[in-house]
């Protein structure tokens, strides 16, 4: 039974990294196939780094993901702290159903629903290029807020309202009750809810693809255009190298967490 | 005094209200107002009559995401189950690495099994090596399941697991003790209470699979039109707004529909963390 369990736990990891291992070797391959290895070579490494156009979508994507997270974030905790004291009721639910809308729905639904508005308003305002990075950053602000907002919520419910109270009892204005006090103790839900809004902005085509122009392009979407024709391996070069990154950075962060693990264990 | 701070409180919440009546309300009308005019903005039904023509596509759609959301339930339920037997360290890091595929650009990966699939590719010429004919996978019904199950099964992964982890062992034994055999101790109580995850890993693969757009292109060859390619020719290539809203329409009710019938099952509440 042990080894039956190996075996398949091998075949499921096999199959989520087949398609991650084909890319990585074939960003070393010395042609440009993506299909034969005819050898080994670095040149698509070098064609990368004067790739001026994906370095350019890289560095959009960057922008667009840490102020999409950072305005989520404050938005998100700030209607948090509001919901949470609403009371129990029709408000509450249509609010939270409202919030759930844009998790639940499907993400090319999304994305049309919102070019619908942009295009509509543009041609209000009779401008025909409305799309860009505005639009962008508004509908990626939109699809992180239920994410923030639900990975606050509950921490807010664990926090003890009797605090926040104590401290204003104490000579504590509202606000400074609040920074003191509430803010410290949900800051895990507001950290969880903020990685979660760049890793998704990062990562999002289907929503960028309608909501984006042509002056302003993402990596998914410059990788997009790419796989019409053909992917150059430079596109892989760069996918190898955020792999790298991303499992170097989860793998220190397994170590922090295993140690601070122990600690805890040791006191 | 008290009474006044809540409602300054609670007034912290209106820029997000103000948001999502902009941003979530609003362009969701828009696509009720655009499904029923015309390019002229004038009220008509036509959109509507011609859904009929894409019926096909829609059934296509609805099926090859029933077939790969099974599929998805049959790989990840044992994976899960084995995880979350293990020590803790071990648990965490097979999590990290059903996790971090996700991370890399969906469109690069299902390029990538492009590579892999084509009659010249990886695995034919790996099979030609050891003396087995080539196989045609790409452009097949199967190579587009096949990516659907690949992009989407961390999300059944995901919940499965996180509802076994926390699953009481003593009840299991439990089971065990009342002379229950592995398959009975499986089917009357592991199943159902890892019920929860089972269902909310459903709803994450089937709404994705359903409303797919790219896999099928690519994976497909063009000969397996779903309601997502649809949609977006509508929007990037024929510029039929009108048809295209219509189209969004069915399919978000359709998805509404098939996610009651799922909460049914379960009575979850509305504000879980998510995973």
């Amino acid at each position: 039974m042990k080894i039956v369990s190996k075996v398949y736990t091998f075949l499921v990891f096999l199959f989520l990294y087949a398609p991650i291992l084909v890319m990585i070797l074939f960003s070393f391959n010395s042609t440009s196939s993506t299909s034969v290895f005819s050898g080994f070579s670095l040149e698509w490494y070098k064609a990368l780094a004067e790739d001026e156009a994906t370095l350019r979508s890289l560095y959009n994507t960057i922008i667009l993901a840490i102020s999409s997270s950072a305005i989520a974030t404050v938005l998100g905790t700030a209607a948090a702290v509001g919901i949470d004291k609403f009371k129990k009721g029709p408000v509450r639910s249509g609010v939270m159903a409202v919030t759930n809308i844009p998790m639940t729905n499907p993400e090319i639904v999304t994305g049309i629903s919102m070019m619908l508005l942009f295009v509509f308003v543009g041609r209000l305002v009779s401008r025909d290029a409305v799309l860009g990075f505005g639009t962008m950053l508004i509908a990626h602000v939109t699809f992180n807020l239920p994410y923030v907002i639900l990975n606050v919520l509950p921490k807010l419910r664990q926090t003890d309202r009797n605090l926040a109270e104590a401290a204003q009892d104490l000579g504590c204005k509202p606000v400074t009750a609040f920074f003191k006090v509430v803010l410290p103790s949900i800051m895990p839900g507001i950290i969880t809810g903020m990685i979660m809004a760049f890793t998704l902005s990062l990562d999002d085509f289907i929503i960028s693809y309608f909501t984006s122009g042509p002056g302003f392009q993402t990596l998914p979407i410059a990788i997009f255009s790419m796989t019409k024709k053909r992917v150059k391996p430079d596109m892989y070069a760069l996918s190898a190298i955020i792999f790298v990154s991303i499992l170097v950075l989860l793998i220190l962060y397994n170590i922090a967490q295993s140690k601070s693990e122990e600690k805890t264990k040791k006191k | 005094m008290s009474s006044r701070s809540s409602l300054k409180s609670k007034l912290v919440a209106s820029p997000y209200l103000v948001w999502s009546v902009l941003f979530i309300v609003a362009p969701l009308i828009f696509v009720v107002y655009y499904s029923f005019t015309d390019a002229s903005g004038a009220f008509t039904f036509e959109n509507i009559t011609a859904l009929s023509k894409y019926a096909p596509t829609f059934l296509r759609s609805i099926w090859f995401g029933i077939e790969a959301t099974i599929i998805c339930l049959i790989i990840a339920f044992p994976l899960a189950y084995i995880i979350s037997q293990k020590t803790e360290k071990v648990q965490r890091t097979m999590v990290m690495l059903v996790m971090l595929p996700m991370w890399m650009s969906f469109l690069i990966r299902t390029y990538s099994w492009m590579a892999l699939l084509q009659d010249t590719g990886i695995i034919n010429s790996l099979l030609g090596k050891i003396g087995i004919d080539p196989i045609h996978m790409i452009n097949t019904e199967g190579a587009v399941i096949l990516g659907m199950v690949y992009n989407f099964l961390p999300y059944m992964i995901m919940p499965i697991y996180s509802v076994m982890a926390k699953l009481d062992h003593s009840m299991v034994e439990a089971c065990q003790d009342l002379g229950g055999n592995r398959l009975t101790v499986v089917r009357r109580c592991i199943i159902p209470m890892s019920m929860p995850g089972i269902v909310s890993g459903i709803t994450m693969v089937f709404v994705p699979s359903v409303s797919t757009f790219y896999i099928s292109q690519k994976l497909g060859g063009g000969s397996f039109d779903l309601i997502g390619d649809v949609i977006e020719r509508q929007f990037q290539q024929s510029y039929n707004y009108n048809l295209g809203a219509s189209l969004s329409l069915v399919l978000m009710v359709l998805i509404l529909i098939s996610m009651a019938v799922m909460n049914r099952f379960t009575g979850e509440d509305e504000e879980g963390m998510v995973i």
